[in-house]
């Protein structure tokens, strides 16, 4: 575990030096669906589970730029890692595993999952949408999606041999989990089978989380997400060290 | 005990490809062991076997002692410096930030590793690179830096995946020398090469392979002894236009007549005697050049290939 975070370090490094550029691009896009959906489609809607438009949708936003930056972190950004610049390798020809390695990984896609999603929180702050003081805690509650997006993006990468199939997993899996979570209307409007599958959609347990927090609604029935969350992380851990070993060792 | 590396009958196959057929080797502390075999004679597997990056499936390999099931663990990982076929280098890292990344993944503290960083850089000929951004480096330059990021953790073994593959001459010399001052520091090093001239110049001693086996091994001399006389006529000249006979004509006068890559090669005890009577087996003396026998004549004699550089 120690060598995860020797490898994360590695990480920071090249993070550091592109932090600035990359927190306000980052912000640019969830600014905009704010500005865009929030205004001008919250004008036509009243309320959206007893509040204003755009103060359903702002916690969303935040779990949802959370999910984008672990999942671009673990699959492109991954991606070139393993094949193009072959660092990989150096990091195994010294004493790291391939355990480590993918350790390493997915805690450099939580720590920008949580990076974005404060950024976001600050944005939708500055834009009057934080109620609660409980927000504090999304940074440490965004561990846990963070964990289960890296795995997920991950598991992916380690499978696929050409950059161009990331392009099938944002469509395919991402894509899908941003549109069905609640994100921008409450999944209690989906059919009843499409909420049974939003159980399974790990955002939509993070939009709970985080709306909740951000408004002050905060309960003890809460739990069942992150719980969810934790059970999808155990589940999902071997398997891209699983992949991940086939590529790397032959 | 005593050997830092030995393999018993190692084989690998990836499919239906057998890259390794059973090799056996043992490397001693503090010397330079190479192994000199064309692209595919199954040199980088078995690196990779030594290195933890493929597994141990059939035959058997002991590193210091412990066994190697299937794959190379972390604590005897920690004791090596690879220098792998591919620059694997950090492309988002400036040289130093390479160094004290690697030096991290052992666990050695960042000050301490910019230090050492910085010494090896100044050993390697590149301090004056020390900001610049790897991808900015020459390809000599980025090879150094390789061998410098092997050394940040002080390693017991060097390996050496064709460390002058691609490189210039010039920079080729270059590596030459820093790798023979480390030797003389008494680090042991294991290296593959496809050059004749780097094994002759930095190999203790040598396993000749090809086709996943080992053909040969022993010291330069030692090979050079075993398989051909010491002195050794070429003669440029296609083998249809040879004189009639010549072949007894040479065993004769005490030499024997080989034929690599369909070329005359004629070994002899005595390569003056032989020169100054070469044209009583009906060759041109023009079409012929003497020189001692070396290392690519013991290959080209045992692959019956020429080297493809």
């Amino acid at each position: 575990m120690i060598m995860a975070f020797n490898i994360l370090k590695r990480h920071l490094v090249v993070f550091r030096r592109t932090l600035w550029s990359n927190m306000v691009f980052n912000a640019i896009e969830p600014f905009l669906y704010l500005s865009a959906m929030g205004f001008g489609l919250g004008a036509f809607v009243p309320q959206m589970e007893g509040m204003t438009y755009i103060q359903f949708m702002a916690p969303g936003m935040v779990a949802s730029a959370s999910m984008w930056a672990a999942t671009f972190e673990c699959t492109y950004a991954s991606f070139i890692r393993l094949h193009f610049e072959k660092i990989f390798h150096a990091m195994l020809a010294g004493p790291a595993t391939v355990a480590d390695v993918v350790a390493g990984e997915v805690l450099i896609g939580i720590v920008k999952n949580i990076v974005f999603g404060i950024v976001i929180l600050v944005v939708i702050g500055l834009m009057g949408q934080v109620q609660s003081a409980w927000s504090l805690l999304i940074p440490l509650f965004l561990v846990v999606p963070g964990t289960v997006f890296s795995l997920m993006a991950l598991s992916y990468t380690g499978i696929i041999t050409h950059i161009d199939y990331l392009n099938y997993y944002i469509t395919l899996i991402t894509t899908p989990m941003y549109l069905l979570a609640g994100v921008f209307f409450p999944i209690s409007a989906m059919p009843e089978w499409l909420q049974i599958v939003a159980w399974f959609n790990p955002l939509y347990h993070s939009v709970e989380v985080c709306r909740a927090l951000v408004v002050g609604q905060v309960s003890i029935l809460l739990w069942q997400h992150v719980v969810s969350l934790v059970f999808f992380s155990i589940v999902l851990a071997p398997v891209p060290v699983y992949f991940m070993k086939k590529r790397l060792i032959s | 005990m005593g050997y830092i590396i030995q393999a018993e009958k190692l084989a690998k196959s990836y499919g239906d490809f057998q890259a390794l057929k059973g090799i056996s080797f043992k490397i001693n502390k503090g010397e330079c062991f190479g192994f000199l075999g064309h692209n595919g004679a199954g040199k980088s597997t078995t690196m990779r076997m030594i290195y933890g990056l493929s597994t141990v499936t059939e035959g058997w390999l002991e590193v210091l002692g412990e066994r190697i099931t299937p794959l190379t663990p972390s604590h005897l990982k920690k004791i090596f410096g690879i220098v792998p076929q591919e620059d694997n280098l950090d492309p988002d890292l400036t040289v130093i930030e390479n160094l004290q990344v690697y030096g991290g993944y052992f666990n050695i503290a960042s000050k301490e590793a910019m230090a050492r960083g910085q010494e090896l850089l100044e050993f390697m000929g590149i301090a004056d690179k020390i900001n610049v951004n790897v991808e900015k480096l020459s390809g000599g330059a980025k090879r150094r830096l390789v061998i410098a990021r092997a050394l940040i953790n002080k390693p017991e073994i060097i390996i050496l995946d064709e460390p002058t593959t691609g490189l210039d001459p010039q920079a080729r010399r270059l590596v030459w020398q820093k790798l023979r001052k480390l030797k003389e520091e008494g680090v042991t090093m294991l290296l593959t090469t496809h050059y004749m001239e780097e094994a002759a110049q930095l190999c203790d001693r040598l396993a000749i392979m090809n086709d996943g086996l080992i053909l040969a091994e022993g010291t330069p001399e030692e090979l050079i002894n075993k398989y051909v006389l010491p002195f050794v006529i070429e003669v440029r000249a296609s083998v249809d236009m040879l004189p009639p006979n010549i072949n007894e004509k040479i065993g004769a006068m005490g030499g024997r007549a080989e034929y690599m890559v369909d070329s005359l090669f004629i070994f002899t005890e005595n390569g003056r005697a032989m020169w100054d009577n070469i044209d009583k087996t009906g060759l041109d003396q023009h079409t012929c050049y003497l020189r001692p026998a070396n290392l690519e004549d013991v290959f080209l004699k045992l692959t019956g290939k020429r080297e493809e550089s």
